[in-house]
């Protein structure tokens, strides 16, 4: 019982890929790759791999749903509450001493980690000076991070998670409720500015006194994260911070060197 | 390539998964381990996501060898016990490292059983040993048959003796099951490996 999709059949895909539409996945972990790709394959029924192929190739809004559903958007607000509060009581008083603050959220998915941010900026009394640049290589979830409107169902879950980062506030004054959705404050999203950019393949394009790229390098191999964390630090100015997901670490870059650990949680400053 | 130079070398690994009720086995498994053991364990336990590191720490009383979470791309490595952290599916990747996944929840599960079973199967082949222990949730029986279909061997704690009978009873109902054991043969099981 193998796979439908075997190895060499995901290498052809992957050229495919590069060739005709600019996408590169080829560094992306191997084994995480290769479910979502035969998941796909079940989910749109091709009853074969040259029939999954051609589609790829002749069919450019079925390369978009492709490169769509290779990447995963799982996301939610404040996910690690520790970590928030980290931000919170350690970073977000460094950046506050800055005239302007710029911060890139890299791989943001629907916009939740952003949202989360721009509210603790806003209870520090720093989202007015802030802007938040976030970006992600799929489109099709920066569309829905700009319209800041998110499920009712999660808010309950939100809602815990934000007191457990220390808020203080009644969650529920940030947005207005509707139906089964909610909408978050333009106040929150006024400072935000989303954009594909693709971390593979395209380079820097501000300086960032923080930068946060969460649960993103997991689906890359080591040698693809150590190139974007050169672009990281490329973008970090002078004791910036760089802030990963829980399971993410510097300590295999070259880079470590430039940077100190700061606390227990995955923030990084750069010393050097 | 390398990705044949590990079943070349018939490189081995455990795999163990459990749910409900499995808890207990896995702290017996532990204390009895050898403490030279060559070879590495892979424990998939479903559990609370508070990510706290507890849990390994708890194992990590109950024997000498090298008890960790494992983190992405982390090398796999012999003698070393694994446990998959909470809310990431654990993946093994071909040539002989982790590697992280946050996608959608399997059989409700992240971790889910089934994710490390059949990358473990892909990685290292008929070099697999998959054993799944108690617990009241599908996970873990199709990984146990990718294992066995591509010559990995695959061992299911003896409903009778589980807390929770529901998962490794769906194993021995639909799957040729290489070894039944006893919680008290699973150590010495996995020593004679
Ligand atoms: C699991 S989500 C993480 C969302 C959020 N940062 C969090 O931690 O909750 C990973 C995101 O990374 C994006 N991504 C994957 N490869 C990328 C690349 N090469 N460049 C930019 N974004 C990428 C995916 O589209 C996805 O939205």
């Amino acid at each position: 019982m193998d796979t439908p999709v075997g190895e060499q059949e995901i290498k052809l895909l992957l050229n495919d890929l590069i060739e005709l539409y600019g996408y590169d996945f080829t560094d992306y972990a191997k084994a995480s790759l290769k479910r979502r790709i035969n998941r796909l394959f079940t989910l749109d029924r091709f009853p074969s791999f040259a029939e999954f192929r051609y589609r790829l190739c002749n069919d450019a809004d079925y390369a978009k749903r492709f490169v769509e559903q290779l990447t995963v958007n799982v996301t939610e607000m404040f996910r690690d509450p520790k970590f928030y509060q980290n931000l919170r009581e350690h970073v977000l008083p460094v950046l506050a001493t800055y005239p302007f603050i710029r911060i890139w959220h890299a791989g943001c998915s629907t916009g939740e980690e952003v949202f989360s941010m721009a509210i603790l900026l806003k209870e520090a009394n720093l989202l007015h000076k802030s802007l938040l640049y976030a970006t992600d290589l799929n489109s099709q979830v920066l569309q829905k991070a700009t319209t800041g409107i998110f499920p009712m169902s999660q808010m309950k879950q939100y809602s815990e998670n934000y007191i457990a980062a220390g808020g203080k506030e009644d969650f529920s004054r940030y947005y207005t409720a509707s139906y089964n959705v909610v909408k978050f404050d333009e106040e929150l999203s006024q400072r935000m500015v989303f954009s594909t950019h693709n971390l593979v393949s395209e380079s820097s394009f501000n300086q960032f006194q923080l930068i946060m790229c969460r649960n993103v390098l997991i689906y890359f191999e080591k040698e693809l994260q150590g190139r974007v964390f050169a672009l990281f630090d490329d973008s970090l100015e002078n004791l910036g911070f760089l802030a990963l997901g829980s399971k993410e670490t510097l300590k295999l870059s070259p880079i470590i060197s430039k940077y100190r650990q700061e606390g227990k949680e995955k923030i990084w400053r750069k010393i050097h | 390539m390398a990705q044949n130079s590990l079943t070349d070398f018939q490189k081995k690994i455990v795999v163990i998964g459990g749910s409900a009720g499995s808890l207990q086995v896995i702290l017996h498994i532990l204390t009895y381990l050898r403490p030279d053991l060559n070879i590495p364990v892979v424990i998939i336990l479903h559990r609370k996501n508070d990510s706290d590191s507890s849990l390994s720490q708890l194992m990590g009383l109950r024997t000498s060898l090298p008890v960790k979470e494992a983190d992405d791309k982390e090398a796999i490595l012999p003698g070393h016990i694994y446990l998959a952290p909470a809310d990431y599916h654990l993946l093994i990747e071909t040539d002989g490292y982790f590697s992280l996944d946050d996608s959608e929840k399997i059989n409700f599960s992240r971790p889910s059983i089934d994710v490390t079973f059949q990358t473990a199967a892909e990685a290292y082949g008929a070099g697999v040993t998959g054993i799944l222990l108690s617990g009241a949730n599908a996970d873990g029986v199709e990984g146990l048959e990718i294992i066995k279909s591509l010559k990995g061997i695959i061992a299911v704690q003896d409903p009778k003796t589980a807390q929770v009978p529901y998962m490794p009873q769906h194993a021995v109902d639909s799957l040729p099951v290489d070894h039944l054991l006893t919680i008290e043969q699973i150590p010495g099981f996995i020593n004679r490996l």
